[in-house]
């Protein structure tokens, strides 16, 4: 794993370089001017503090960086799964102010003050969450790859319908939201489990919103 | 990702002098659609303005008896406010027909309707696009190209790309407005009717808002009752973007208003065909989809479009 922080000074080490050698022959800047029109008028990158499962942290990190590498990268935090990094397989999805996101499209920077939870701080293998005790009662997994994500994901939304927020199943908008296998898959399109244990996912959070009910 | 700088803005006005004033720089609400497309290098802003901060993340009420949207509402706020489930439910619907319930928490108001085409051509680095890269070619209207899923109306021989949200297609039928702050600092409003340009020679440019503008709101005017419905088709039940999508809101006495997504540039609505609606599902469409260029491929949605509105004058 390199961090970006390494990969950034190589890549600025490149850049003066190849400034120096066009400058030298009379066409400084033209090779940088064809990529793009101007040059960043700040730092590359950032100081940020957070709080991730209840722990106070302060990262410099490369404005690039995203939520999910800060995690995975520079906290090792590797419980949040990196999957598409595109925002469509929900392996990244963590809390931050206790609402579901996809960390993968969310700029670390961009966090400051805000507490983020993870996989790591919901549970232990001695004292798991309900809801990741549901998911191996269940067997709501295979390869396990999509399954911190799943739990995450799964435990936001149960919270969202009790906040009254609907889905695109939700019939009549202005009731109160019924629990039902519709909902729940509806509200999880954006997990995907490539091993297809759907069936065991809905039945593990069923258990665990009858529970809660 | 190319390098770039950031910084929180502090002040509506002062952020859009700002990005006026930066060459290459961006404003950054959500995020979910910009950083996906800068980790592509399709966007590459040199400086991210992030407006996070601006406190335009409310919903308050105007004097005529509508709805003040501000532009950092998430979506999900959006859609399960109580006056809109109650007042605008056509919008509560058409948000949650799009993405997922991970990007409606971050998504924001004014980034979803700045969101970029989904059109594959665009996001195909190593394909010519118009709107990529003016002047490089159309790769959905050469030879071969895919065109399923991309647009039948108001788009041109440069680009035939759909604009993506749901959200505006609901907007669209209840007339909203858009506000700005110019980097004049002055305030604008648009009607979401002329804020998407159709691509004519020049796709690459695809809102009304000048250099350095910001979305600061959406304005709803007061509830106009009636049946108000969102349908979306598309190929899977969730997750995915329309194929066709039909808002419409209908009164007691069969008159109203229909708006399409997935079809067009912007959302597709005219007063005209409005105006057919006591007349069915055919009517409507044989005027709002008047003019309509689909290629071999996607010629389905004039079929669609008509048959997913009768179905839902149907249900009633």
């Amino acid at each position: 794993m390199s961090p970006p922080i390494e990969f950034e000074l190589r890549r600025r080490t490149l850049l003066a370089s190849v400034a120096a050698v066009a400058a030298g022959s009379g066409m400084a800047g033209r090779g940088q001017a064809q990529d793009r029109a101007a040059t960043p008028p700040g730092a590359s990158t950032g100081t940020v503090r957070f709080t991730v499962n209840g722990e106070a942290r302060e990262l410099t990190l490369d404005n690039r960086t995203t939520l999910l590498d800060a995690l995975r990268e520079h906290l090792r935090l590797t419980g949040t799964k990196k999957g598409c990094d595109h925002g469509q397989c929900g392996a990244c999805t963590c809390t931050v102010n206790g609402e579901r996101i996809n960390s993968c499209l969310s700029l670390a920077v961009a966090h400051e003050g805000d507490e983020i939870e993870t996989i790591e701080g919901i549970g232990t293998p001695d004292a798991p969450d309900p809801m990741q005790a549901a998911f191996l009662a269940h067997d709501g997994f295979q390869c396990g790859y999509c399954t911190p994500g799943q739990i995450q994901s799964g435990r936001a939304m149960l919270e969202e319908i009790r906040a009254g927020v609907p889905s695109h199943v939700t019939g009549d908008l202005t009731a109160t939201i019924a629990v039902t296998d519709a909902e729940i898959r509806e509200r999880m399109s954006g997990n995907i489990c490539r091993c297809g244990a759907y069936a065991n996912i809905l039945a593990a959070i069923t258990e665990v919103a009858e529970e809660q009910a | 990702m190319r390098s770039f700088s950031y910084e929180k803005a502090t002040d509506p006005a002062a952020a859009a002098a700002r990005a006026a004033e930066v060459e290459g720089a961006k404003f950054v609400a959500g995020g979910t659609n910009l950083l996906d497309l800068m980790k592509l290098e399709i966007e590459t802003p040199v400086h991210l303005i992030d407006v996070n901060g601006l406190g335009l993340d409310r919903i308050g009420e105007t004097e005529e008896g509508g709805l003040r949207i501000g532009t950092l509402v998430s979506n999900t706020a959006l859609m399960a406010d109580a006056r809109v489930r109650r007042d605008y439910p056509v919008l509560t619907r058409a948000i949650a027909a799009g993405a997922s319930g991970q990007l409606r928490n971050k998504a924001t108001t004014g980034g979803n309707l700045l969101q970029r085409t989904r059109c594959p051509y665009f996001y195909d680095t190593a394909q010519p696009c118009n709107k990529r890269v003016p002047g490089s070619g159309c790769s959905a209207l050469a030879e071969g190209g895919f065109s399923r899923q991309l647009g039948i109306i108001g788009t041109s021989d440069s680009c035939i790309a759909t604009h993506p949200s749901d959200m505006a297609v609901a907007m669209r039928v209840l007339d909203a407005t858009v506000e700005t702050v110019t980097p004049a600092g002055m305030t604008r409003r648009i009607p979401l009717g002329e804020f998407h340009l159709l691509p004519g020679d020049t796709p690459e440019r695809e809102t009304a808002l000048m250099p350095g503008e910001l979305i600061t709101a959406v304005t709803l005017p007061a509830p106009v009752g009636g049946v108000q419905r969102y349908h979306k088709a598309r190929d899977r039940a969730s997750y995915a973007f329309a194929l066709v999508s039909v808002a419409l809101i209908r009164q007691p006495d069969g008159s109203g208003r229909v708006a399409l997504g997935g079809v067009a540039p912007r959302p597709w609505r005219s007063a005209e065909a409005d105006a057919e609606l006591p007349d069915g599902a055919h009517a409507v469409m044989a005027r709002l989809l008047d003019g309509a260029r689909p290629t071999e491929e996607n010629a389905f949605k004039i079929t669609l479009a008509e048959r997913t509105l009768a179905a839902m004058l149907a249900e009633e």
